[in-house]
């Protein structure tokens, strides 16, 4: 069953301003936070669990902690970037509630005090930007931003910026580069970002929905965030299903929601009722899950780790049997080297290279040893670069070709397809 | 000559204040300029924003050749991108797309003879729960087919 924490009033057009959101309890939660000491704000995030929802599911309070004790600026910024293929649910909650978000960035800016935040949107959100830019006014306007707010003695700006096509920027010091007017490119950890990050300064970045969960864990307390989910995954998640559903979209559930249940119950069941193939558990770099191992799948950080993936962005791409899964490889790893900043050779060169071998597959010139190829190029590619894209592309490629190794190799003998005529696109 | 307008112009010397930094400032005066120069960024139009920001244009042109939003060279009237990626692939984007560039006879990223039209095919969108999408200069239309697409593209056309 969806469980509506952070998207109750989703359905209500005046939540999505700032009158409207008032009187379903907003800002009440900034009041509060005042009222509670920063530190205490931090304990309370750590005792609930709370794990980035950005990808990483690195737990919040702890990063906020690893900030040095000292004078520094720090900054915080809100990672709206959304680029991993497959998801859509930062969209949804900067459209229908930017407030929540704002005022969750509030709360965190003084938990870690810090005078300044961006909101970091990718540059296609054109109509999320307005629906923010017109929120921050409002929030600058009745003083919630700005120098001592609410008599609180804490000042704080806030800022959009607007990316500009580029997935590497969703990587956090891609991000921080970025942001600092110049090409998106990773840097090196360490110095990890809440050490050294924008501008050389301590920099806290954190997911859209890891912020506005913020929010709730304060209102409603740690423990009773805890109430959802599981030990290790607590809380609730927005997943955003897409692919051969009824009823694709973004739905709310406690972590350890059984996979099957949410594509049965929430979706509505495959579209047409055809047979269910497999399902891709968290955004295209999560490693893809068959049709039974689906079936054991619950939607928590320990189950998907355990099974070889991963929860990611919890993005959830559900596929039917007429999907090629040669095909499909081809299109994903298409992105990878797309999006690739070439800065290391295993990723600029390996996501070249795989592409380019499963492409020729896909044209039916495919030889037999070109899978075993792949699987050495992906291995080599993977806990050696920058930043994780190069393993992004590795780990949904060695899934695939283990996985569905029957249809690569039919692939090869046959020179088409096993499930259907897979047209070569360029 | 490339020249922004004065209000462009007032938007580059508020910009270039808005930021901890002068550099950040980049980004959203590329977009200004791409704005008013039909849709892409021109050498010329490079040169002219590294003199007006008083920044150097190698600091200019390494953010225009990173970002895909930037276009290098003219795109047509109607910017028409269709998400190539998996969601939207497994519903038909690329048969669409394929359908798109007979109908308005273009080959994907080039601009039509007349112009009006360019057709690229680009990365996941966030808008996969309604595959197959397309964004046409700043707005998105979903759940389409290759009719629907055709309908709107030619509604565009021709009340421009
Ligand atoms: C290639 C790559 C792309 C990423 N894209 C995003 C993104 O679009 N949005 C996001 O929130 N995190 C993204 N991340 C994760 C961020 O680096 C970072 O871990 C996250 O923003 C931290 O926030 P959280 O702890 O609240 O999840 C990406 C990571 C990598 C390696
Ligand atoms: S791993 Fe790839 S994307 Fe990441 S920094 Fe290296 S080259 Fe760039
Ligand atoms: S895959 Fe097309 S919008 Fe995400």
């Amino acid at each position: 069953m969806e469980i509506k924490l952070l998207t109750e009033h989703y359905d209500k057009k005046e939540f999505r301003f700032i009158e409207g959101y008032k009187k379903l309890g907003g800002y009440e939660t900034l009041k509060k936070a005042f009222s509670l000491k920063p530190e205490e704000i931090i304990n309370e995030v750590k005792a609930s669990g709370l794990r980035g929802r950005g990808g990483a599911g690195f737990p919040t309070g702890v990063k906020w902690s690893f900030l040095p004790q000292n004078g520094e600026k720090r900054y915080l910024l809100c990672n709206a970037d959304e680029g991993e293929p497959g998801t859509f649910k930062d969209r949804l909650m900067m459209e229908r509630a930017p407030h929540q978000l704002i005022e969750g960035m509030i709360i965190s800016a003084y938990a870690i005090n810090s005078p300044k935040s961006y909101i970091y949107v990718r540059g296609e959100y054109n109509y999320p930007i307005k629906v923010l830019e017109k929120a921050l006014q409002e929030a600058y306007d009745a003083g919630y931003l700005g120098k001592n707010i609410l008599g609180s003695g804490f000042d704080h700006d806030m800022d959009i910026y607007r990316g500009a096509g580029a997935y590497i920027c969703g990587e956090e010091t891609g991000m921080i580069s970025s942001l600092e007017g110049k090409k998106g490119q990773p840097k090196l950890k360490p110095p990890f970002p809440a050490i050294k990050g924008y501008l050389g300064q301590p920099t806290i970045v954190n997911n859209v929905e890891t912020l506005a969960a913020v929010k709730y864990i304060i209102r409603d307390g740690a423990e009773a965030y805890r109430k959802y989910g599981t030990e290790k995954s607590a809380g609730t998640k927005l997943f955003s299903v897409s692919g051969n559903v009824n009823k694709p979209g973004t739905y709310e559930v406690p972590l350890g929601y059984p996979l099957m249940d949410l594509i049965n119950n929430e979706c509505g069941g495959m579209k047409n009722g055809a047979k269910l193939k497999a399902v891709i558990p968290g955004g295209s770099s999560a490693p893809i899950l068959t049709a039974e191992e689906v079936q054991k799948t619950t939607m928590d950080y320990e189950c998907l780790a355990q099974m070889g993936s991963m929860l990611g962005s919890g993005a959830v791409i559900v596929m039917d049997d007429s999907n090629c899964m040669v095909d499909m490889l081809k299109v994903t790893l298409h992105f990878y080297h797309h999006e690739s900043c070439g800065q290391c050779t295993p990723c600029r060169e390996g996501t070249g290279w795989i592409h380019k071998i499963v492409s020729s597959i896909v044209n039916g010139e495919g030889r037999l040893q070109d899978i075993d190829l792949l699987e050495k190029i992906a291995q080599q590619m993977m806990g050696r670069t920058i930043c994780a894209l190069s393993d992004a592309a590795a780990m949904p490629t060695l899934g695939f070709i283990t996985k569905f190794k029957d249809e690569f190799e039919f692939f090869v003998r046959e020179g088409r397809s096993k499930v259907k005529e897979v047209r070569a696109h360029a | 000559m490339f020249k922004l307008s004065d209000e462009g112009i007032n938007f580059v010397k508020k910009e270039l204040a808005r930021y901890e930094t002068k550099r950040s400032a980049i980004i959203p005066c590329l977009y200004r300029v791409q704005k008013e120069n039909d849709g892409w960024v021109s050498p010329e139009s490079v040169s002219y924003l590294s003199e007006l920001m008083e920044l150097p244009e190698a600091w200019i042109n390494e953010v225009l050749n990173f970002y895909t939003m930037f276009n290098k060279k003219p795109v047509g009237k109607l910017h028409v991108q269709v998400c190539n990626n998996i969601s939207c692939c497994m519903l038909g984007a690329r048969e669409l797309t394929d359908h798109l560039c007979k109908t308005f006879n273009v080959k994907p990223e080039e601009i039509s003879e007349d112009g009006k039209i360019t057709i690229s095919k680009v990365e996941c969108l966030g808008s996969c729960d309604t595959a197959p999408m397309m964004q046409i200069n700043d707005d998105y239309h979903e759940n389409l087919t290759p009719g629907s697409a055709e309908k709107i593209i030619k509604g565009m056309l021709n009340g421009n």
